[in-house]
């Protein structure tokens, strides 16, 4: 498998102070890789530093083997499509919103849309189930259809790469599966690469088949979904109790919580 | 041609049609009337008492109108769309405030009796002034950040209004006359020249905000999303910054402050023709222009022969209409969120 993303021992960071360090890792083409690690362990500083928002204090980002750092913000755009946590609620149209996909191809003074960036906005939109919301403002959409919408303008870009921050926090799980059942639909068809950061571990260990779980800024483990959601690691990183089983279905790791009073009455019962 | 083509195509034929009216009705309305009809044919007898007071006066004053009713309804659309913020205008960055200031001064000092230039002179010079302090004083580690930009505007003006009461607390009764007049905005303006300068920034603004019509539009998503999308958020911030700030502190200098035209009219117009830069920028030019022609007739019939100030007919009509319009697209709002 040819490397997609190479991060080469980055650093970065804000000016406040908070930083993430030495961060290695690498992704194959085709990957649906989700980061994992609890509140301010640095997911989000990792995106930031790999889109570019955030330059990097040490190491290098290689995009397909060249340095991601020289690429325009146009080229850039043209590899890796970004969809943030929230959605930017803008008084303007569905299909206006998906079109913008298209910014990175335009012409310099191109003044109209070309008729074929229509048809791939529309092809985007038919796949997210959004087309039949065309014509309503972005704000008058529910928080489900809102993320289907930014899935669509980010596919209409045509990335290599599709970076997603939390995509399925403030859904329900009837929307939870179906998002993440597209993106595994798109990744597996159109060998869409996707990271993805996911705060629910047993979606993580469902859909993803490689995680980086950070802590304090730092990786603290790599790898498939069965080595990195092992309960030790779990409760290192994120300092609380959990059990995990495996998924009787697909054979991947599920993560419970366990309430602190059942964990008394669990220890109680099973004192000699 | 698709249907938003042929859309936008027939707003801005509507808008231009009515610009054309507006300016015949501000041709023909005052103390001397010249209907219509006549319009054609005074104007081709140079020797009329009629061709003079058109070529002399109303024509100039209504081209003033149009380039200033223009440029700040333009310069309002884009700095709403640049701060992402529906009540930001020309004036709340403190260039208003900035030109006052200079103004003020140069009516204390006594410039304005040496040479009547000085006066739009000094009220540019203030207004760049505060242009250059409200962009240095944002910009931190070379990255300009919007939010402090317009705390930072505000605040200027406040400092600015203070410096002027100041100013009017220790000067004659004349004096403040002046001041007070100049504030309250007038397209009463004798100098040609200046005039023609106005027009011409004006309308160059409209020309070079187009190279930046679809950064703006990608800016409604937000500046880092912009970002994502491959557009340099940062310099289109920065270079339609210093172009607004330019256009106003020219429109301010030569028509005192007239207030509302910029933070009514673009919501006004984003309500008839959308969110999308490209028919925005032009459909508030046009309507800014036309909204000011007729307030200035208004201006201009309401106490005849005496002349109301331009900037309290524009206050009360924008503000009215505002209100009415906010109250009616709440409802429609909600209405749409159900």
């Amino acid at each position: 498998m040819k490397e997609l993303l190479v991060l080469d021992n980055v650093s970065c960071g804000y000016k406040s102070g908070f930083y993430i360090n030495d961060i290695n890792f690498s992704l194959s083409e085709g990957i649906f890789a989700g980061i994992v690690g609890p509140n301010g362990s640095g997911k989000t500083t990792l995106f930031r530093g790999i889109s570019g928002d955030l330059s990097l204090h040490k190491g290098a980002v290689y995009f397909e083997g060249k340095d991601f750092s020289e690429l325009s913000l146009r080229e850039k755009a043209q590899k890796v499509a970004i969809v943030s946590q929230f959605t930017e609620v803008a008084d303007i149209t569905v299909e206006e919103y998906v079109l913008m996909g298209r910014m990175p191809y335009r012409k310099q003074f191109q003044f109209f849309d070309k008729k074929e960036d229509v048809e791939i906005a529309h092809h985007y939109m038919h796949l997210t189930n959004t087309y039949r919301l065309k014509d309503k403002s972005m704000a008058a959409l529910s928080g489900g259809e809102r993320q289907m919408a930014s899935i669509a303008s980010a596919l209409t870009q045509n990335p290599r790469l599709l970076l997603l921050d939390e995509p399925t926090s403030h859904l329900d799980i009837t929307h939870q599966v179906r998002f993440m059942n597209l993106i595994q639909r798109l990744n597996e068809e159109l060998k869409l690469s996707v990271m993805m950061i996911v705060h629910d571990l047993s979606l993580a260990g469902e859909y993803c088949d490689y995680l980086v779980m950070m802590k304090n800024g730092r990786i603290f483990e790599k790898g498939n979904p069965v080595e990195v959601l092992t309960y030790e690691n779990i409760e290192k990183v994120y300092e609380t109790v959990v059990v995990v089983e495996t998924n009787p279905v697909s054979g991947n790791p599920v993560v419970f919580p366990v309430s602190e009073r059942r964990m008394k009455e669990f220890v109680e019962k099973t004192k000699p | 041609m698709d249907k938003k083509t042929l859309s936008w195509s027939m707003h801005v034929l509507l808008l231009l049609v009515a610009v054309f009216f507006a300016f015949l009705l501000s041709l023909s309305v005052g103390e001397v009337s010249i209907p219509f009809r006549d319009m054609f044919s005074v104007l081709s007898d140079k020797d009329s008492m009629e061709y003079g007071v058109l070529s002399y006066i109303r024509i100039p004053r209504t081209l003033l109108g149009f380039a200033v009713g223009g440029g700040l309804s333009l310069s309002g659309a884009i700095l709403q769309g640049i701060y992402r913020n529906p009540l930001v205008e020309p004036y709340t960055l403190g260039i208003s405030g900035g030109a006052s200031l200079g103004i003020t001064f140069a009516i204390v000092a006594g410039l304005h009796l040496a040479n009547a230039l000085f006066l739009p002179l000094a009220g540019f010079i203030g207004a760049l002034a505060t242009i250059f302090l409200v962009y240095a004083l944002s910009t931190r580690r070379g990255m300009l950040e919007i939010n402090r930009m317009l705390l930072i505007g505000v605040m200027i003006s406040f400092i600015s209004s203070s410096l002027m009461m100041f100013l009017m607390s220790v000067t004659s009764a004349e004096n403040i006359h002046g001041i007070v007049f100049w504030t309250m905005g007038s397209l009463n303006e004798s100098n040609n020249a200046m005039i023609g300068l106005v027009v011409i920034l004006s309308v160059a603004c409209l020309l070079v905000s187009y190279i930046f019509v679809m950064p703006l539009n990608a800016l409604r998503l937000g500046e880092e999303n912009a970002r994502h999308l491959g557009v340099d958020s940062g310099t289109t911030i920065r270079i339609l910054f210093i172009l607004t700030s330019l256009l106003t502190g020219a429109c301010i200098s030569v028509a005192g402050i007239i207030g509302f035209v910029g933070l009514v009219i673009p919501h006004i117009v984003q309500l008839w023709v959308g969110s999308d830069y490209r028919i925005k920028l032009i459909a508030s030019f046009l309507s800014g222009s036309v909204f000011l022609i007729l307030c200035d007739v208004a201006a201009r019939t309401i106490i005849a022969p005496n002349e109301l100030p331009i900037g309290v007919i524009t206050g009360i009509i924008g503000g009215i209409v505002f209100i009415v319009l906010l109250s009616r697209s709440e409802k429609h709002s909600k209405f749409v969120q159900r």
